[in-house]
Order: structure tokens, then sequence, then C-alpha cells
């Protein structure tokens, strides 16, 4: 009898060990692998809470279809997930669904995180788990009628959605294939930069060609050399990922948040991967079209306005200041096909983002107040024809489109 | 009053010597709280290239300075007279806010000669002691230029200054300033372009048998980034730098050069729109304590700490000892006391060319310190005997702004309003050129700062009293360089040129310039000033001091980079010394 008990002990021990096993509470190695995976998800981007410390959540989210609530992911039981096991959230990872069954909206990009392997979400898991506790109650149903109806989703999903892990492919570099698992799954690049179709889907032939959002234009990054990052150098896309300038950019509106809660942080292999990656795959561009001839009228209103307004910082031949103010020649934010970017900062300035190898955030200020609709038409048109450059004309409509879209909302502070 | 929780460092005021102490001192680890009188300012939020350049808003209506009803100065010009309170700031025009003066200055970023740091020995030495009129206070400084050229070197570098070395490590270099102390360096960047009336002030001065050079400036000529990870773009001669905040990262100030880094540093705090009033210590008064402040909703708190960092402009770190009631207030008549004695200010004048319509200087394209120079009879670098004074001036032609409200040059003797002044203006504006002269203060027995007898502040603490007056010896060194300028003017070309030699009585009405120093000076022993030569207060070792209010007197420079060089040289100690074994003096009195 007594030798029964101790067996049943030492078999009770055993299996206890068991779980620890697969749960360490001190798994050193798993927190920070899940550290650096928040990191490199940039969770912190949507997820910030009101202390501008955790992620206790209570942004809204601006979307097509009404502005979403993003929800408290810190491990309070009544407000966060301190109740949901690691099989929960990987279900919330992988198919877009919360322990009750209810559909997540894609604007969480589990459409992204799917391909993340089941240990990668365990890790992140563990990370967020290993947090302080922060109650805070997020309202978790602001999107109007029909979205709200979240049973929606599974028809969204069918038609939008493969749930998936990542399958690496076999002809292609370690690094390649790094990269290719950092961009499609945890870094969920596409959310932004691929353009959506009439449901708020990405429209998978277009993958990464650059997309609309929240009165920005996340630019193509594609290996395009006319619209896309072709024509960058992997160092030139190290540096922009780690400190968000280079000679021919500076990140700013949402990529802003991007570079210092995410990229600026991840390791130099990681980048060198994502640059590989990214140079790598298909270009995917419309071609480069005519440049509007200098003659034109409008391009020589927008060159008298460029010298006036903007020849300042960015130099008579649009060679701006390297790591300052942006290099306007080759530039491939100001070519994109929607202008949008361009119009956004000339209307209501930017503050580019401060990383911590470049701390300095330099703006550049609204001139809102200053040009009419057919000056920033012309100013923006000269731009993306000149020294090089070529992109269609902008018109009075794109321009005030986006004076009032952006009317009253200050401007983009960076970090 | 409410306690909080005790820091390790708290620094009175967030201008270039406040920014740059919390900066390096929360590298080192130390949890720093900088308490500022004015509100937070940023580049990019407060000067941004769209409204920045508004010459009504910031030179007119002197929007980003002190208001004198928070705080201001009464002034007198001798001890016999009763002195009235400053109600507009004209004379100087002391800074506010995050970047104090450090936002609004021209950047002229100026070492010391050698011989001004041992003045008093140098001269004595040179021509007799008899030199030095009879109540004049100068005194050597304790601390020699050799001792603070490696923090020239390191503030320089931080400021990114443009300029061209005239004497690298003794070797004398083509085309720089022949008389400036040894450099370890280079400067970081190269000079800025000289424009038409530069290159002419360098044709004319060098015939002359002067040695000109370009004026050490920080409005930087190229892109930079200094070595705290800061950048900067290159100056675009837009002319707005005096008064204004530079909108184009070109300008070196605690904005531009400090601010990006430092606020970035999790063990360091800033609490804008809060006035100390007090340095409070302990009851023996040999240790202090924290500091008093009041917010700007008029609560009041008391901020311990183990370290306290005055930062604040010259005049109100002295005015804030007097109220503290720490270290002895200078008694003119008995000759006793340290605290507000050798307060000395500069003696600036200088010669304006007028040139034929042919020579068009377009000086509308100008930058705070672009300019040439010539130090021929500066410092000692020429030989004072039977001159009759100590000190001397530079000699400067520079190219500030044409900013369309107040440049309205006219021909000398033409109207002072209607059409004939109008036409006159037409005929002048861009054929006129200044060669001005920057020269040095001496300290003066009856020449200092003390509490007002009458008049107090909103918070009913007393005013400070400034007595001063402009005295024969650099009157007359001012008039003796003033003629060299207008030669100059002659040689440039001018077909006419006036001379306006610096005259008393001080008036505190028209600006002349924002170099008041002295008052807290620092010295060899406790007799001959308030803090050490690291420094360091006499009687209150965990007290620190910085600024121009260091300086025993005035050299003919702008303050600037010697005001950065003393506060490196003070880190060095403190860092170095001073924590290794907190509380004591680095110096035995």
């Amino acid at each position: 009898m007594m030798r029964g008990t101790i067996l049943a002990a030492t078999l009770l021990a055993a299996t206890t060990l068991a779980t620890a096993a697969r749960a360490d509470s001190d798994n050193f190695t798993e927190l920070q692998r899940g550290r650096y995976l928040t990191t490199a998800g940039d969770c912190m981007g949507c997820h910030i809470g009101p202390d501008g410390q955790s992620m206790a959540g209570g942004n809204l989210l601006e979307t097509p279809f009404g502005n979403i609530a993003v929800p408290n992911i810190t491990p309070d039981n009544k407000t966060g997930i301190g109740t949901w096991s690691a099989q929960d959230f990987y279900e919330a990872m992988h198919v877009g669904k919360r322990p009750d069954g209810t559909h997540l909206y894609p604007a969480f990009p589990y459409t992204s995180f799917t391909k993340m392997s089941r240990a990668d979400t365990d890790a992140v898991y563990a990370y967020l788990r290993a947090q302080e506790p922060v109650a805070n109650e997020v309202d978790r149903n602001t999107l109007p009628f029909p979205f709200n109806i979240r049973l929606a989703m599974w028809a969204w999903n069918r038609l939008n959605f493969t749930p998936g892990e990542f399958k690496p492919d076999p002809q292609r570099s370690e690094a390649y294939n790094r990269g290719a698992y950092l961009v499609e799954g945890p870094g969920h690049c596409g959310l932004c930069h691929t353009p959506r179709n009439f449901m708020g889907g990405d429209a998978a032939s277009d993958e990464l060609k650059g997309g609309a959002l929240q009165g920005w234009f996340a630019p193509n990054i594609t290996a395009d050399k006319h619209l896309g990052i072709g024509a960058w150098s992997e160092a030139e896309i190290v540096d922009y990922l780690r400190t968000g300038h280079t000679a021919r950019t500076a990140a700013s509106g949402p990529m802003s948040e991007v570079v210092a809660y995410s990229t600026s942080q991840m390791t130099d292999a990681d980048l060198k991967a994502i640059a590989t990656y990214l140079r790598e795959r298909s270009a995917v561009g419309a071609p480069a079209p005519q440049p509007v001839a200098s003659t034109d009228p409008h391009m020589q209103a927008g060159a008298a306005i460029y010298e006036d307004s903007c020849a300042a910082c960015h130099a008579r031949d649009g060679q701006g200041v390297a790591g300052m103010f942006p290099r306007l020649a080759d530039n491939q934010l100001v070519q994109q096909t929607d202008p949008s970017g361009i119009l956004h900062v000339v209307l209501q300035g930017s503050r580019s983002v401060a990383a911590p190898q470049a701390v300095t955030a330099p703006a550049m200020p609204s001139l809102r107040w200053r040009l009419s609709d057919q000056q920033v038409a012309d100013v923006a048109t000269f731009i993306r024809n000149s020294w090089g450059n070529a992109a269609a004309a902008v018109t009075t409509d794109q321009v005030k489109t986006m004076r009032d879209a952006t009317a009253g909302i200050a401007m983009s502070q960076g970090n | 009053m409410s306690r909080l929780p005790k820091k390790d460092v708290v620094i009175v005021g967030l201008g270039w010597t406040g920014s740059i102490m919390a900066h390096e001192l929360a590298m080192a680890g130390l949890d720093v709280v900088a308490i500022e009188r004015g509100p937070w300012r940023d580049t990019a939020s407060d000067y941004n290239i769209g409204t920045a350049p508004d010459e009504l808003r910031y030179a007119v209506r002197q929007d980003i300075f002190l208001r004198p009803a928070q705080d201001t100065q009464t002034a007198r010009n001798s001890m016999d007279q009763a002195a009235l309170p400053i109600r507009k700031y004209g004379s100087y025009l002391p800074g506010n806010g995050v970047g104090g003066a450090g936002v609004h200055w021209n950047g002229h970023t100026w070492r010391f000669f050698p011989s001004d740091f041992n003045l008093r020995s140098h001269y004595t030495e040179r021509y007799g002691a008899g030199i030095f009129p009879e109540n004049c206070t100068a005194q050597d400084w304790p601390v020699t230029y050799d001792e603070l050229e490696p923090h020239y070197d390191f503030f320089e570098k931080v400021n990114g200054t443009s300029g061209r070395a005239g004497n690298l490590k003794g070797a004398i270099q083509p085309g720089g300033n022949p008389f400036e102390g040894w450099r370890s360096d280079e400067y970081p960047t190269k000079p800025l372009s000289p424009n038409l009336a530069q290159i002419m002030f360098q044709k004319a001065a060098t015939e002359l048998g002067m040695h000109p050079f370009p004026l050490p400036s920080g409005n930087i000529s190229e892109a930079y980034t200094n070595p705290y990870g800061v950048r900067m773009a290159p100056c675009t001669y837009c002319g707005f730098c005096e008064w204004f905040g530079c909108a184009n990262y070109s300008k070196a100030s605690p904005l531009a050069c400090v601010m990006p880094a430092l606020v970035r540093q999790p063990n360091f705090e800033a609490r804008t729109l809060c006035e100390v009033t007090k340095v409070n210590t302990t009851p023996d008064g040999k240790m202090a304590t924290g500091v008093t402040y009041v917010d700007a909703a008029g609560r009041e708190w008391e901020q311990p700490a183990d370290l306290v960092l005055l930062c604040a402009y010259a005049l109100f770190n002295v005015r804030l000892l007097m109220i503290s009631k720490i270290g002895a207030q200078y008694d003119p008549v008995s000759n006793t006391g340290t605290l507000g004695r050798n307060y000395a200010y500069q003696t600036n004048a200088g010669s304006v060319g007028y040139f034929s319509k042919d020579v068009n200087f377009n000086s509308f394209a100008g930058a705070g310190s672009l300019g040439m120079m010539a130090d021929d009879y500066n410092g000692d670098n020429f030989d004072h005997t039977g001159l009759g004074f100590v000190g001397g001036a530079n000699i400067n032609c520079t190219t500030t702004n044409a900013r369309p409200i107040r440049t309205h040059p006219t021909q000398p003797g033409a109207p002072k309003w209607g059409s004939a002044w109008k036409r006159s203006m037409v005929e002048t504006v861009n054929h006129y050129q200044s060669v001005g002269t920057q020269g040095s203060s001496m300290p003066y027995r009856d020449v200092y700062l003390d509490l007002d007898p009458t008049y107090t502040d909103r918070l009913g603490r007393p005013l400070m009293r400034m007595t001063f007056d402009f005295k024969e010896n650099d009157l007359k060194m001012s008039r003796f360089v003033v003629d060299k300028t207008a030669e100059i003017a002659r040689a440039m070309g001018a077909s006419k040129v006036t001379t306006s030699y610096k005259k008393g009585p001080w008036n505190v009405v028209p600006y002349q310039t924002t170099h008041n120093t002295g008052g807290t000076v620092m010295s060899s022993t406790p007799q001959d000033g308030v803090v050490n030569r690291y420094t360091q207060h006499w009687d209150v070792p965990n007290l620190f001091v910085s600024g121009a209010s260091l300086f025993p007197q005035n050299a003919g420079y702008n303050p600037t980079g010697t005001v950065g060089a003393l506060t490196y040289w003070a880190l060095d100690a403190i860092k170095n010394k001073y924590l290794k074994n907190p509380g004591q003096a680095l110096v035995q009195a």
C-alpha cells in the first residue's frame, strides 16, 4: 500500500516536471525570444496603453470601415489576456479567433501572424505573460453596423484568408527565407504596404506594391527600380530600418512608429535578411511614365514655388541634406502612383522619427496655410517630374481631398 | 509646501550649461532633474521654417525673451543714484525657456586668449602694475588656457563650429587667426562662405598690415553629426539668427545640439514653467539640501538633491545666491564680501562705410556669425605702452541680416522722415557696411550687483540692483580700436565713413549686448571670489555655479565659447574628482 502511494506520488511529480518543462517559468531563452519577436512584430505600435509604456491598448485604429479600439494584451485577468492559455493565443494569432470563438477583425494582422510557428507564438505568449498586468477596459465594439457583426468575418476569412505556417523555399538562401518569414509573418509589412481590395483584403498579386492608409500612402517596397526599393542598396535598407534616415528619405507618418518601436531594435542579421528578401523577390510596379515636360506651365509655376519654399532645405538640385532633409531626386515616395505621401507632407508637415542612432528627428513644416490647392499641385508635379523623377501630374482635386482629409489633424510628431 | 523625493542632481535653468550638465551627468548614471523658469521649446514645434523667420514677432516684440513682469533688475550708473527697475528689457535681453539665451544668440564661438586668463599678472609683468587704473579690480583667473583647451575643443565639436584654425599645436596656419591660443584640432566644419563685404575687408585689413580671418561660427557651413549623435544641416544664410530660434538645424544651440540626445535619457526629467526661488541649505549653511520652486499654478515645492547646479543666466545665478543668503554680499565701501563683485559688460562701437551704387553687398543673405575679423588690437596683441588703458577689442566685418522692418539705413545727415528720408534709404540700403568692435570690459570697485532696497518681484523677493557705467579705461580702449575700423572702412573704398565712439553714461534702453558677466567670480582664494577653480562654491561644496557669472572680467570676445569650455572643465572635476568623494571641497581654502 505504502509502496503504491509512493509510486503514485512519483508519477505525479514526473507529470508536474513534464508540464514545467513545456512552460518553464524561468525560461530566459524563450522570454528573450518572445521579447524580440514582440519587437519585430511592433505589437507596441498598436497596443500601447494610455500610460505610454504598457500594451494596455485603447488606441483607436482607423480603418475604412470605422475605428477599431485596440485591445489590452497585458496579462490582466479582467481587461487583458490574463485568462488566455498558450493555445488560446495561438488560435488568435493563427486563425483570428478569440477564446470564446468570436472572430477578430483583420486590422489585427492574423493574416500575417498565421505564418508564425507555434514555437514563436508560444514565445510571444510567454513574454506577454511575464509583463505587469495593467487594468484598462477597452470598448471592443466600436465599429458601426454592419461591420460590428463579427460573424461576418467568417465569410471574409473564407474569401480573403488562408491559414498556414510559413514554408521556407529550399531553392533560396537562408537569409532570404529568414527575411521572408519576418516580412510576411511577425513583421506584417503587407498590412500597410499591400493594397486592399474592396473588402479590405490583401490583393495577393499586388503584394507589397504600396497601399493607402490614414491619409498616407505606404510606398511600394517590391524590387521595382522606379517605385520600389529595387535601386536601394542593402546598406541603405538596413540604415533606413535601423535609423529611419538615409540620404534618400526619412521615415515619418505611421512608419516612424515602426522604426521607433520595432526595426531600430532588430539585429543587423535580421535587417540584412529583410533587405535580401525585399531586393530578391519580384518587382511589381507600373512602368515609369514620360515625365511632364519642363515647359509645361504647371511645371514652371512649380519650379518657382520650389525655389521659394523648398530649395533652402531640399536644395535646388533636389539633393537634400543626407540624414536630415530627404533627397527628392530619385526618391520613390514622391513618385508613387498615388501622391498621398508627398501631399500629406506638404500640406500637413511631418516630423521624422527619432531612433537611438539618429536622435535629431528633423521636421518639415506644414505649408497648408500659405499654398493654394493649385500651388500645392504645381509644386508636387514639379518635384515628381524633375531631376530624373517621373510621375503623373497632381490635380487640384487630389490636393483638395488631402487638404480635407488632414484638416484639423495635428502634425505627425514622430516618436 | 510639498517635499518631493530626493534626486542625485537638481539643475537650475535648462540652457547651454544646464543641458550639457544634465546630459553628461545623466550619461554618468545620475538621476537628474532640471527646473526651468520658461516654457518647453523644441526646434520642430516652435521654430519650424514656415513661421520662424517672423521679424515682428521675434525681433520687434521679443517673443522668446524673459518678460520683465516675471523678473527684472533695477539699474543705476553710480552709487549716489537711486536705482529704478528696467520695465522693458533693452540694453540686454535675457533668454527664457528651454535652450535659454543659447536659442537666440548669433553663434560667435570664441576662445579667450591665454593672456586673458592671467590678465593682471601678464599686464603687470609686461608694463608694470601702474597700467591698471586705481579702482580696477581685474584679477587672474584660477584656471589656465592650457587647462581649458580640451574643453574648448569638445564644446566646439558639440557645436560643429565653422572656422579656420590659426594656431594648430603652436604652428601658425595661413588664413586663420595668428593670435589665437594653440588648438589641439582644426574646427569641426570649414568656414562659412565670405560675401563681398568680407572679401573687401580681408583685402583692406591685409593691406593695412592686419591679419584677417573668418569668424568662428555657430551657424555651421556643412552637414555635421556631433559627438552626441545629433545632426545639423548647413546654414542657408537666411539672416534670422539673433533673437530667433534657428529652423534649419544650422545654428548651434542647446535645442539643436544637446536636447535631442538628452530627452532620450530615462534618468533625466525637466520641469518647465517652474521658477526656483531659493537654494536650501543645512542649518549650519555648510551643505545645500536642494531647491524650492514655484510651479505655474503657484504651488510651492521642495526638491531635495545631493548636488545643486546653478545653470541660470549670469545675473540670475548671482541673485539666487543673494536671496538664498549663501556667501557674503560684496560691499564696495568696506571692500568686503565677494558675491556681486566684479560685474562687467562689453564695450562695443564702430564705423559705417557708405559705398558707391555699383557696390552691392546683398546683406539680406547673412548669418549671425558670417564675418571676417581682425584681432590685431584685441587682448594684448599690440603694445599698450603709453596708450593709457588695458584691454582691447576684436574688429569685425559681419553680415548678420537685412531684415525688412528694421533695416532702414540712410546717408549721414539725411532727414529722419519724409520723402527725402525714403530717397536716402533707397540710395543706401544695399551699399553700406559696418566695421565694428567688440571690446573688453574691466571690473571696478564701484561697479557691482546687490539686492535692491526698494523693489521686489511678483513673489515679494527683492530685485537685483546693477550699479554700472562705462569707465575711462574701457572708453579709451574703445576709441583707440574704433579709429582702426574707420581706417579699414576707408581702405575698403567707402566714399563716406561715420564713426561712433562708445560714450557713457550706460543707458538701459538701446540694445547693446547680452554679455553680462561676473558676480560669482571663480578665484584662487575665497577672499577673491565666490567659487573655486572647479566652479565649486567656496562655502558649500555640493553647490556648483556655471556660466559667465564666473568671469573675473570680460574679454574682447563673446562669452559663449568660454562658458561652454568652463562647463566641460567643471564636469570633468565633478565626474572624476567630486563624485569619488562627494561633499568635500576640491580646493582647500
